[in-house]
């Protein structure tokens, strides 16, 4: 089964009087449970792909499949619908609430996918301590470190087992230790949950956990590596 | 508490000042409007009290024609027995008989067309209160007396005092020539012009003699022991009136039109400014929550990525707005409410208005009158003008692109 599948896809931006080729006929499939690193020079176009995949932005050509669905014609709503359910999103630094807690932050997000109240509170805990951040549930965003912020964005994330996780940058404003640890927490959901990750990172660090790594350039793929985990 | 209440709650700490600024805008209007409308349901009270109580009453028994044209011919039969039954039957002591006609009433110099009420003395103090304005003299006592009573603006005219003989011609019910020679026991002094200037009152025994009445009067004046029982007193009233008599019950507000569109007039000026009031506060509302909304722009995006729907997020900008909403009113209500009760109980009054009350036999202060009405109607209105204007940074929300946003600062 492919988790993810991309035909042909093109995204043109004009900025002044120049047309910028965001994605040019990329094509790309990740089977389910890969760990793949989108890797390129800034303006390589990592960001317009991953939006692309995560039904936040509409390719101007091409197709895409998620699971075997295609979504590039869904409408507004169920894109909204699509992304609570089925995927999970992990941006650069500050992407929490600020003024919830980590556990309201996670918990809010269950409310909003329906989530019973009876089982938010607990399903909270684990995850925050699956993440490894065990007593600072009730600590609001600026009370905590970059890493231990991001740790509650993958918590956010992943509380509800979505298939798909995509992270544009996480490790972005982090330390290289935090990043480690991120990208063990990481590699740890991948591999015990089957998780599929797409990360766009120019990171050598985050390439370095990565199975495959996908280098693209000017909206294309040119180099796609299959590679052991570190 | 439920967690999308305590977002929305916390949400609006985020800046305290910029909320308060906005919640006390709300307050400060829902002080201003609990104050002003009590003060003007209270201030139309007295008016409807006072004008009615001066002459007219809450309502009058007559014969149907008369209200549009008063002719003397269009009488209530026994009119005094009428009062008299009434007054048993329901138990009140504030029911009168009267008569009336159009006279011309000269003293020694001049001659001026009047209108001259027959009135009962021992029962016309308690629907009027023109005997108790006499500024000299005394009123009526004797019911077959020749006596009057005329205003001062009258007794100006006339250039005649207490003691100074009044002649009046005029002609009886049956259309033959009437004439009497009066004794001036009374002048009052209403502070009404129309009033001071053209009414005379003599003893209803008296006027039945000289219009040849035969029993009969034109009005029999009911009050209520307040204007918001005069309705169920008018069915009562209706329900004693001797079966077979063409007679009818006229309300304060037939008696006296003049009054309810001096009250709505004023009504509408006033409701004019409270317009411009709410419209100041919604803006300050409007002005708050797309701040508010635009400095969230990036977070907004954030979670419209992770699937939030532009309608919650919407949802939530209304909640926020609805809790500031929910402090004014509380704080308004608390405030205006006691503020308002407070004068209530000890009345205010402002310079030369004590003045004035005397002389016009008002009450020499103000007192605004708290209602559950007065309390919940400008902060019903500001909360939901104050929604209104929320709607529009709630419904900006559906242009906002979540990649977009995202890029925001
Ligand atoms: N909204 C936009 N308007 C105009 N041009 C855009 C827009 N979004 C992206 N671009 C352009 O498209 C190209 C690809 O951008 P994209 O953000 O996908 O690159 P990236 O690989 O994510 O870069 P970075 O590493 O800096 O995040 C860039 O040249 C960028 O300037
Ligand atoms: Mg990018």
């Amino acid at each position: 089964m492919t988790a993810v599948r991309c035909v042909d896809l093109c995204k043109t931006y004009r900025q002044g009087d120049q047309d910028i080729k965001a994605l040019d006929h990329l094509s790309l499939e990740i089977g389910e449970g890969g760990f793949v690193c989108l890797s390129s020079p800034s303006g390589g176009g990592k960001t317009t792909l991953l939006n692309a995949i995560g039904g936040l932005d509409k390719p101007d050509q091409g197709e895409v499949y998620i699971a075997g669905q295609r979504i590039d014609n869904l409408s507004k709503g169920e894109l909204a619908e699509l992304r609570l359910r089925r995927i999970g999103f992990v941006f650069q630094a500050y992407n929490l609430i600020p003024v919830l807690t980590a556990r309201e932050n996670v918990e809010f997000v269950m409310q909003v996918q329906g989530v019973p109240a009876a089982d938010r509170g607990r399903k909270a805990l684990d995850i925050l301590a699956e993440v490894g951040l065990e007593g600072l549930e009730d600590r609001r965003p600026a009370e905590m470190s970059g890493g231990q912020q991001q740790r509650v964005a993958v918590a956010r994330a992943i509380v509800s087992r979505p298939a798909l996780v995509l992270a544009d940058e996480p490790t972005a404003n982090l330390d290289s230790k935090t990043s480690d640890g991120l990208m063990e927490l990481f590699t740890e959901l991948n591999e015990h949950h089957g998780t599929t990750f797409v990360i766009a990172s120019h990171d050598q660090r985050v390439m370095g956990y990565a199975k495959r790594i996908v280098r693209m350039l000017d909206g294309r793929i040119v180099d796609d590596i299959q590679q052991d985990a570190a | 508490m439920n967690l999308v209440l305590r977002l929305a709650w916390r949400n609006l700490w985020r800046q305290p000042r910029r909320t308060w600024l906005t919640t006390g805008a709300m307050v400060f209007s829902n002080v201003l409007l609990i104050f002003m409308i009590s003060l003007q349901f209270g201030m139309y009270r007295l008016m409807i009290d006072n004008s009615l109580q001066a002459f007219t009453g809450h309502m009058q028994v007559q014969a149907p024609g008369y209200i549009d044209d008063q002719k003397i011919r269009q009488t209530v039969p026994n009119v005094r027995q009428l009062a008299a039954a009434l007054r048993q039957e329901l138990g009140s002591e504030t029911i009168a008989a009267r008569a009336s006609t159009f006279v011309l009433a000269s003293s020694e110099e001049r001659t001026y067309g009047i209108a001259v009420y027959g009135i009962e003395p021992q029962f016309e103090p308690q629907v009027s209160s023109i005997p108790g304005l006499i500024t000299a003299g005394r009123f009526l006592d004797a019911d077959d007396a020749a006596e009057i009573v005329i205003g001062s603006v009258l007794a100006r005219n006339l250039r005649v005092s207490v003691g100074d003989e009044l002649t009046l011609l005029g002609s009886g019910k049956d259309g033959s020539f009437a004439a009497a020679v009066v004794t001036v026991a009374g002048i009052f002094e209403s502070g009404v012009p129309d009033i001071d200037r053209s009414v005379a009152e003599l003893p209803l025994g008296l006027f039945q003699d000289v219009f040849y009445m035969e029993g009969s009067g034109h009005q029999v004046v009911v009050n209520a022991p307040r204007l918001s029982e005069a309705d169920t007193l008018q069915s009562e009233v209706e329900a004693l009136l001797p079966p077979g008599q063409d007679l009818v019950v006229q309300d304060w507000d037939a008696l006296q039109p003049g009054l309810k569109q001096a009250i709505q007039a004023d009504m509408s000026s006033a409701f004019f400014m409270y317009g411009i009031l709410v419209i100041l506060v919604a803006f300050s509302v409007l002005n708050t929550q797309l701040m508010s909304v635009l400095e969230r722009t990036r977070e907004f995006g954030i979670v419209m990525a992770l699937g939030l729907t532009p309608g919650r997020l919407g949802r939530l900008v209304l909640l926020e707005t609805a809790m500031m909403g929910l402090m004014g009113v509380a704080l308004g209500a608390l405030l205006g409410g006691a503020l308002t009760w407070w004068l209530g109980v000890h009345g205010f009054s402002y310079p030369g208005m004590e003045e004035m009350a005397t002389k016009f036999n008002l009450p020499a202060r103000m007192y605004p009158r708290v209602t559950l009405t007065s309390l919940l109607a400008g902060p019903a209105v500001v909360m939901l003008f104050s929604l209104l204007a929320a709607l529009y940074p709630a419904l900006r929300l559906h242009r906002l692109h979540p990649v977009e946003a995202m890029r925001a600062a």
